[in-house]
């Protein structure tokens, strides 16, 4: 679906990532893992289109990203983004309805088959029944679980989303993330998430993308690239492998 | 959605009550059969169809023009910078205004001149802040905030200036000016154009102004292109600034205010705010400017200084009721 021909990004002098080549296919999971300031960030807003490579480029459907009308990706492609603004009152129902706008022409409002949808995201995200409220009478958690649902009322195939798990709790991070993990196995879709907690990428992740310094990069399928010795270099610190319940755990030294 | 209904439903029958108002009240006593007689063009009564006509209904229709050119302006800076402290003059528009206006004042110009020149310096400040808010680094709001903020203080330093060394049989004119004054605006016409063109091109980016609302990323992410909707309501808030501050100088209050109102009853979708801005924005400068006129008659106030004198008091009472 989506593939990075010879990608290169640079931020402030420094490369973040040399010459990536990478297929993302669909029903596949992929996560990003840095340090800070490695370049997860950039490299999903690369990938959705919103940053133009330095060298290189992002191929969605065989199509060039930069050259695809931005309407017909916003129906393909949807983004959450790590930090949200809020200068001025809306409620819930309004914010995640502005996640139909490219499905809807210039002059149409929205219908009751978009309420639906809008209400299906709420209803997936835990918020039933917050339509109607203030985003300002909501919780860090739950205006975030509002941006995830204005994401899933967009409705696109596929979804890039930076850090999701941003102020969750326990019970939602693994509820939503296992919510997307599925519908990545519908046909045609696919995620790609930037996350901190490596247990939750070896849990929900298929594929990872680990960006080391200097611009090194390694993807591959979860279990050939999060091994300890990869970790530990990634996040310059010593880490414990736990085998238990079949799975691997890493814990901080 | 009721809600906004009901209001909506409001503001399309206050809107001609308000020009009502204006045209039933003044010097000449008009009542209410022959001012409707008047109005539909005939000449009876002749007094009553000369004042309506050459005097109260450019002057109603003016204030209407000026109020909501101004709430559409306010509404769109507010989105467009996203600070609700934005207003119309809030980068350096008027002061650009106000300077070419005193400057033809102190040289003895005509009125014609002050409206040309009026809106030759608002375009010219209007460039400024965008070509030096472009320049160099990346656009961010806080950037043309910033900039816009410097280039209205530079103003404001001038106007100071021209103040200062303008004897004092004519201070009188330009603080009238400075404050907001429609005695001027006879010629309701391109006022009237210009808002509804500008509420027309403004409604057709309602629905990308929600997205903005949530940030640029966002609205990026969705579709559209932020540098292009931004380049094109700063352009559109600009004219309409301009245009109002040409016909009726400084008017405060309303550009700020009246958004905000809109959004404490109605929300904040702009495919409702923006034509509701209008509407309430046009109305009250219209009842505003008509008590003005007539309040302290045969002396006239600026309207400036009505509209804050009613507009404080009613915001302040909103937002204490909205928690």
């Amino acid at each position: 679906m989506l593939r990075t021909e010879q990608l290169t990004l640079h931020i402030a002098g420094r490369t973040l990532c040399d010459r990536l080549d990478a297929g993302f296919n669909a029903g596949e999971n992929w996560v990003i893992l840095g340090a800070n300031g490695s370049g997860k960030t950039t490299l999903l807003h690369a990938l959705a289109g919103l940053r133009q490579p330095d060298h290189g480029r992002v191929m969605l459907d065989h199509v060039p990203l930069r050259d695809m009308p931005s309407r017909r990706r916003a129906r393909r492609l949807g983004v959450l983004f790590q930090d949200f603004e809020s200068a001025f009152p809306a409620t819930v129902m309004e914010t995640v309805l502005t996640g139909r706008h490219p499905r809807l022409q210039r002059w149409q409002w929205e219908s009751t088959e978009d309420y639906s949808a809008a209400e299906a995201a709420l209803e997936a995200v835990g918020l039933a029944g917050f339509a109607q409220r203030p985003l300002a009478t909501l919780s860090g958690g739950e205006r975030r679980r509002v941006e995830i649902a204005a994401l899933l009322a967009q409705d696109a195939p596929l979804c890039l989303l930076d850090e999701p798990t941003n102020h969750l709790d326990l019970h939602h991070q693994v509820r939503i993330l296992e919510w997307l993990a599925t519908r990545a196995a519908r046909p045609g879709h696919m995620n790609i998430f930037v996350l901190h907690d490596i247990n939750l990428a070896a849990r929900f992740g298929t594929h990872g993308i680990l960006l080391f310094d200097h611009g090194e990069c390694l993807h591959g399928p979860m279990p050939d690239v999060l091994t300890r010795p990869n970790l530990e270099r990634l996040y310059h610190c010593r880490l414990r492998e736990i085998h238990a319940d079949g799975a691997r755990w890493y814990l901080p030294d | 959605m009721n809600r906004r209904l009901l209001i909506a439903l409001f503001l399309l029958a206050a809107a001609p009550l308000s020009l009502w108002y204006a045209l039933s009240q003044g010097s000449v006593n008009i009542g209410a059969a022959e001012l409707w007689r008047a109005l539909l063009g005939h000449r009876d009564d002749a007094t009553a169809y000369l004042v309506i006509h050459e005097l109260r209904l450019p002057r109603a229709l003016s204030a209407f023009a000026v109020g909501g050119m101004l709430a559409l302006s306010g509404a769109l800076l507010q989105v467009l910078l996203r600070n609700p402290l934005a207003d119309p003059y809030v980068l350096g528009v008027s002061g650009g205004a106000a300077v070419a206006v005193l400057l033809s004042m102190l040289a003895g110009l005509g009125a014609g001149w002050l409206h040309v020149n009026a809106f030759a310096g608002a375009l010219l400040s209007m460039f400024i802040v965008f070509g030096l808010s472009r320049a160099g680094a990346a656009w961010t709001q806080n950037r043309l905030l910033l900039t816009g903020v410097v280039v209205a203080a530079g103003w404001g330093a001038v106007i100071s200036l021209i103040l200062t060394v303008t004897p004092a049989s004519r201070i009188h004119g330009m603080l009238f000016w400075l404050i907001g004054d429609l005695s001027t605006a006879t010629q309701p016409a391109a006022g009237m154009i210009i808002l509804l063109t500008g509420l027309a091109a403004a409604w057709w980016l309602a629905r990308p102004l929600n997205l903005l609302m949530r940030g640029e990323n966002i609205a990026a992410a969705l579709g559209e292109n932020p540098a292009r909707l931004r380049s094109v309501v700063y352009l559109l808030a600009s004219l309409l600034t301009a245009t109002a501050v040409t016909l009726a100088g400084s008017i405060g209050f309303v550009g700020l205010v009246i958004p905000h109102i809109l959004r404490l009853a109605g929300g904040s979708d702009h495919r409702f705010l923006l034509p509701a801005s209008v509407l309430l924005g046009g109305g009250f400068l219209t009842v505003a400017d008509t008590l003005a006129r007539s309040w302290a008659a045969p002396a006239q106030l600026p309207v400036g200084v009505l509209t804050a004198l009613l507009g404080v008091p009613v915001f302040l009472f909103l937002l204490v009721r909205a928690r």
